[in-house]
C-alpha cells in the first residue's frame, strides 16, 4: 500500500524529481560557483515566472498548452515598440506599453479561441501552426509597413532607409523599469579566516565574507504575487467555477447550460492578454528586443518550464507554474555553467545543444506520457 | 388518483422527415405516483421525452403537434433550461456528472450560489464569488433527503458507479421545486440491491408529492415499484392502465405483439435444412463493444439455417457479429466449421469464409468515395485476390477492370440497385442502394456464413423487402447460412428459423418464430420463460 503510494507520487511527479537529480548531480560534480548560479537563476525566475503562469487558465478551461501565447507576446511587443517610439520612461512607459498591448492581445486571443473551438481537441497542434503564421503577418508589418504605414518615426526603431523596425531595438526608455523600481540583495556574511580571498577586515580585527546571492525585484515580485492570487480568486468565482467544469467535461457542462464556447474564448483571451504582460517583462529586464525573434519561442519555453514544475496537458497548479519555473531556469543557468567547465564539457556550444535538447525533450516526453496515460485511462473505464 | 393530474401530455404527434414517430401519444402524471413508461426501442419514449424536455432537436424538425399541460395550465417548453424551470428533471441513463468535481460541485453545477460582492455592478455576476459553504451545506441536505451516506466533499471519479446515480437524483432533488422527475432507465448500471435502493428512493420522492415517470424495460420492477403502466408501441399508446389491473405478460405482450402477418413468414422453411451439422460454435463469447458489451454468450449455428439475433438497443446483440469478425475486442472461442477462429482479427474471419454486412454501413461498410464497382470488388481483391490480372505479381498485380465491371453489373441488375451505373461514387446512392452494395460486397466473397446487423435500419419500404427477400432467396436456393441481427422483431420472425434473444450480454433464450408474442416480451425486458 505505502510502496504503491510512493510508486504512484514517483511517476506524477517524473519530470521534476529527473530535474532536481540532473541538477544535483551537476552542481556536485563541477564543484561549482553556486552564488554566480543562484544570482543568475533569480534573475531568470523574475524575467519568465508572469509568461508561464499565462499558461495555466487554458490548461484548466481543457485547452491544454496554449501554444498561441506566441500571439500574446507579439501583442506585448507592440506594446513596447510604441513606447520605445514615444519615448516614455520607466514605470510610466511600461505602464503606457501594457495599456497598447492589452486590446491586442484581447483581439487575437477572440480570434485565437473561434479557431479552437472550430478545432476541438486539436488545440496544441493548432495553436503551433498559428505562431507560425502569426508570425508570417507580424513580419509584414513590421518589416514594410512599418513607417510608412504605421507612424513609428523614431530613429532607433526604424531602418535608416525609413522603413521596417530595427532587428534588434535596445528597450532604452523602459529598461528594467519594473526590476530596478525596487530590488533587495540576497547576501550572507560569514566569519572566515585571514588570507581568504575576498574577506574583509572588521573594526574588531576578524575577517568577514559577504557572499551575494542575488536580488529580489521587489516590484516584480509583487507583480507576480498579485497574479497569483487573481488566478487563486479567479477559480473561486462564477466563471472559475463554469472554466473548470468546461475542462473536465464539455458536454455534461453544456447540459448544464453552461456556454461552453464562451467560456474557451474567455480561457483563450485572459491567456493572450496575460502573455502580453508577460513578454513585457520578460523584455524590461533583458533590455534588448530582438524584433522578429523575441516571440518565436515563447510559448516552447514557457510550457517546458511549466512541465518541468509537474503539470500536464490537463492538471496544474499555480505551484507548478513556480517550481516549474525556478527549477527548468536552474537547469538551463547549470548547464550552461557546466559547459565552460573544463572538468565537463569544456564547450559553450554543447551547452547551448543541451539547452535545446532538454527543451524539446521535455516537451516530448511530457505528451507522450500524458498521450499513454489518456491511453490506459480510457481502456480502463 | 382523486388530484387532478400535475403534467399532462394531450394528442402529442411528431413526424421525423415525413415517418411519424409519435402517433396522438397522451400521457398523464399524478403528484405522488410513479408511472412506469414501457415500449420497444424506436416506440417513441426517446422522442416523446424531447418533446417534453423542448429539446433542440424537435424544434430543428419542424416542432410537435399537441398540448402540453403543467397543472392544467397549457406551458410551451423551448428548451430543458426551460424545462427545469418549470420543475421538470431528469435522471439520465448515462450519468450527467463531471468526475474531477466533488459530489457538492456536481449537484450545483451551474446553479451555485453565489455572495454578491459590491464589484458586481462592474464586473458582472459571473465574477461573483461560489459561496462554498452554502454549495456544501445544501447538497448535504439533499443527499440526506434521497438517503444517501456520501460526503458531499467526495470527488464524483472515486465513487463506485451507484452511488453516481444518488448524485444525479440529489441533483434533481436538489433544483427544489421539482415537481416531476423522469428517470430513464435508472437501474441498467445498478446491482440488485442498489437497484432496490433506488426503488426504494424513487417510493419515498412519490411519497413527498413529486410525480414519477419510470422508463425502463425490466417488468418486474415496474411490478414492484409502479402505479401506472403505460406502454407505446410504435408511436402510439398501446395502453395506460393500473398496475393492479395487470400482469406481466399481459404487459409483455402488449410492447411486443405486433401482427406478424403471415404471408412473409412462409417464404422461409421452418426446419433447418439439410443435416444439423453446426457450422458456427460460439462458447462464452464476451465483446467489449461500448453500449453494446456481450458478457458470454454460448450458441450453435446450423449449415443451411438462417438464427436470428434479437433484443432491445445496448443489450449486446450488435456486438456479437462484430465481436465475431474481430471489429471490437473479444474474447472466448468460436470454431467455424470445426476450426478455430482467431479473435480479433478480421482478416482471419474473412479468410475462413465468414462475410459481415456492418450496421455502420456508412462507417465500416463502405469506402463512400469509390465507385460501386470497385466497393464490390474491393474485399475480394483483398480476401482472394480475385480480379487481378498476373497474381504472382502480388501488391503490383494490376487490377482486372473488365471483371470487376462484369461483376458490378451482375450484382447490380440482380439486386436491383439503382445507380447511374457501375462507377457512380457509392456516396451519392440512396441508403437503401448503399446496403444493397454492401450485400454485393459480402456475397462477391462467396461466404460459408453470412453476419448481416441492422440490415434494413433506415432505408425505404422497398428497399427493405428487396433485402429480406434477397436472403430468403439465398438461403433457400444456395444453402447460404446467416446470422442475421435486427432491432426488428417481426422482420426476425418473417425470415430466421430461430430467433435468439439477447438480454443485458447474455442469451435469455431461443425462440422459434411461431412462439408467442408474450414470450419474446418476456425474454426482451429481461425475464424468464
Amino acid at each position: 500500500m505505502m510502496a504503491r503510494a510512493v510508486i504512484r507520487l514517483l511517476s506524477r511527479y517524473a519530470v521534476p524529481i529527473l530535474f532536481v537529480v540532473v541538477c544535483t548531480a551537476a552542481i556536485t560534480v563541477a564543484d561549482m560557483n553556486l552564488s554566480r548560479i543562484s544570482t543568475d537563476v533569480l534573475e531568470r525566475f523574475f524575467r519568465n515566472l508572469f509568461l508561464v503562469l499565462s499558461l495555466v487558465i487554458p490548461i484548466v478551461a481543457g485547452l491544454g498548452l496554449n501554444f498561441g501565447i506566441v500571439l500574446g507576446a507579439m501583442a506585448g511587443q507592440i506594446g513596447l515598440m510604441t513606447v520605445q517610439n514615444a519615448k516614455v520612461p520607466g514605470l510610466g512607459g511600461i505602464s503606457v506599453a501594457v495599456i497598447c498591448s492589452i486590446p491586442i492581445a484581447m483581439l487575437l486571443g477572440w480570434l485565437t479561441g473561434l479557431l479552437f473551438n472550430r478545432t476541438r481537441g486539436r488545440e496544441m497542434i493548432t495553436g503551433i501552426i498559428l505562431g507560425f503564421f502569426a508570425n508570417g503577418i507580424y513580419q509584414l508589418l513590421f518589416l514594410i509597413l512599418a513607417g510608412p504605414v504605421i507612424p513609428y518615426h523614431a530613429k532607433d526603431l526604424l531602418l535608416p532607409q525609413g522603413m521596417g523596425l530595427r532587428v534588434t531595438i535596445n528597450l532604452t526608455s523602459v529598461e528594467r523599469g519594473l526590476d530596478d523600481v525596487m530590488t533587495i540583495p540576497l547576501r550572507t556574511s560569514a566569519v572566515v579566516q585571514e588570507g581568504t580571498p575576498g574577506a574583509k577586515v572588521q573594526a574588531d580585527g576578524s575577517y568577514v565574507k559577504v557572499t551575494r546571492w542575488g536580488e529580489i525585484p521587489m516590484l516584480t515580485l509583487l507583480v507576480n504575487v498579485a497574479l497569483c492570487v487573481l488566478i487563486w480568486l479567479l477559480f473561486r468565482t462564477k466563471l472559475g467555477q463554469d472554466l473548470r467544469a468546461v475542462g473536465q467535461d464539455p458536454g455534461v457542462a453544456e447540459v448544464a447550460g453552461i456556454k461552453v464556447n464562451r467560456c474557451r474564448i474567455i480561457a483563450i483571451i485572459l491567456s493572450m492578454v496575460l502573455a502580453g504582460i508577460g513578454q513585457i517583462i520578460f523584455l524590461q529586464n533583458m533590455t534588448v528586443m530582438n524584433t522578429f525573434q523575441s516571440h518565436e519561442q515563447v510559448g516552447f519555453y514557457a510550457i517546458a518550464a511549466l512541465l518541468v514544475g509537474g503539470a500536464t496537458v490537463t492538471r496544474v497548479t499555480i505551484w507548478n507554474a513556480i517550481f516549474g519555473t525556478l527549477l527548468f531556469h536552474a537547469l538551463f543557468s547549470i548547464i550552461s555553467v557546466a559547459a565552460q567547465n573544463p572538468k565537463l564539457l569544456n564547450s559553450p556550444q554543447i551547452g547551448e545543444y543541451l539547452r535545446e535538447f532538454f527543451l524539446y525533450a521535455i516537451i516530448g516526453t511530457t505528451l507522450a506520457i500524458h498521450a499513454w496515460r489518456s491511453r490506459s485511462a480510457a481502456r480502463a473505464s | 388518483m382523486p388530484t387532478s393530474p400535475v403534467l399532462e401530455l394531450r394528442k402529442i404527434e411528431k413526424a421525423y422527415f415525413g415517418t411519424r414517430v409519435l402517433k396522438g401519444v397522451e400521457l398523464s402524471l399524478h403528484a405522488g405516483e410513479i408511472h412506469a413508461l414501457l415500449g420497444e426501442n424506436g416506440a417513441g419514449k426517446s422522442t416523446l421525452m424531447n418533446v417534453l424536455f423542448g429539446m433542440p432537436v424537435i424544434r430543428e424538425t419542424g416542432g410537435f403537434s399537441g398540448e402540453v399541460l403543467l397543472e392544467g395550465k397549457p406551458v410551451s417548453i423551448r428548451s430543458p433550461k426551460e424545462a427545469m424551470k418549470l420543475g421538470i428533471g431528469m435522471v439520465h441513463q448515462e450519468f450527467m456528472l463531471i468526475p474531477g468535481f466533488e459530489v457538492h460541485e456536481n449537484i450545483k453545477l451551474n446553479r451555485e450560489p453565489l455572495l454578491g460582492l459590491p464589484v458586481r455592478r462592474v464586473l458582472g455576476r459571473s465574477l461573483d464569488l461560489l459561496d462554498i459553504a452554502r454549495m456544501r451545506r445544501e447538497s448535504r441536505e439533499s443527499l440526506a433527503r434521497i438517503k444517501l451516506e456520501v460526503s458531499e466533499r467526495a470527488l464524483v471519479a472515486d465513487l463506485p458507479v451507484g452511488h453516481m446515480q444518488f448524485v444525479e437524483i440529489a441533483r434533481e432533488v436538489d433544483k427544489g421545486d421539482v415537481r416531476v422527475l423522469v428517470f430513464d432507465e435508472p437501474t441498467a448500471v445498478l446491482t440488485e440491491s442498489e437497484a432496490e435502493t433506488l426503488l426504494g428512493v424513487m417510493r419515498d420522492l412519490a411519497d413527498r408529492g413529486i410525480a414519477i415517470l419510470f422508463i425502463t424495460h425490466r417488468l418486474d420492477e415496474v411490478m414492484s415499484a409502479a402505479d401506472t403502466v403505460t406502454i407505446l408501441r410504435d408511436g402510439e399508446l398501446v395502453s395506460c392502465s393500473r398496475k393492479d389491473e395487470t400482469s406481466i405478460p399481459e404487459i409483455a405482450e402488449r410492447m411486443v405483439g405486433r401482427d406478424v402477418s403471415t404471408e412473409a413468414r412462409t417464404g422461409a422453411g421452418h426446419a433447418p435444412s439439410a443435416d444439423h451439422e453446426p457450422i458456427l460454435i460460439v462458447e462464452d463469447l464476451r465483446v467489449e463493444m461500448p453500449g453494446e458489451e456481450v458478457r458470454g454468450v454460448d450458441f450453435t449455428v446450423e449449415k443451411g439455417e438462417i438464427l436470428g439475433i434479437g433484443g432491445l438497443a445496448g443489450q449486446g446483440k450488435i456486438g456479437i457479429a462484430n465481436g465475431i469478425m474481430g471489429l471490437a475486442p473479444a474474447t472466448g472461442r468460436v470454431a467455424v466449421a470445426g476450426e478455430e477462429l482467431r479473435l480479433n482479427s478480421p482478416k482471419d474471419a474473412l479468410g475462413r469464409g465468414l462475410a459481415f454486412v456492418s450496421e455502420d454501413r456508412r462507417g465500416v461498410g463502405l469506402l463512400l468515395d469509390e465507385s460501386v464497382e470497385m466497393n464490390i470488388a474491393i474485399p475480394a481483391i483483398e480476401i482472394h485476390g480475385r480480379f487481378l490480372r498476373a497474381p504472382f505479381l502480388g501488391p503490383f498485380a494490376p487490377v482486372d477492370r473488365g471483371g470487376v465491371r462484369r461483376h458490378a453489373k451482375e450484382a447490380i441488375a440482380d439486386l436491383d440497385i439503382r445507380t447511374t451505373g457501375p462507377t457512380q461514387v457509392v456516396r451519392r446512392l440512396s441508403g437503401g442502394n448503399q446496403q444493397k452494395v454492401c450485400l454485393a460486397r459480402a456475397l462477391v466473397l462467396e461466404p460459408r456464413l453470412l453476419l448481416v446487423s441492422e440490415p434494413t435500419r433506415g432505408i425505404d419500404v422497398g428497399a427493405k423487402e428487396l433485402i429480406l427477400d434477397r436472403l430468403r432467396k439465398l438461403n433457400r436456393e444456395h444453402g447460404l447460412t446467416i446470422l442475421m441481427t435486427s432491432s426488428e422483431l417481426g422482420e426476425l420472425r418473417s425470415l430466421c428459423h430461430r430467433v435468439a434473444i439477447i438480454s443485458e450480454g447474455r442469451i435469455a433464450g431461443i425462440l422459434t418464430p411461431d412462439d408467442p408474442d408474450v414470450q419474446y416480451g418476456l425474454l426482451m425486458s429481461g425475464g424468464t420463460l
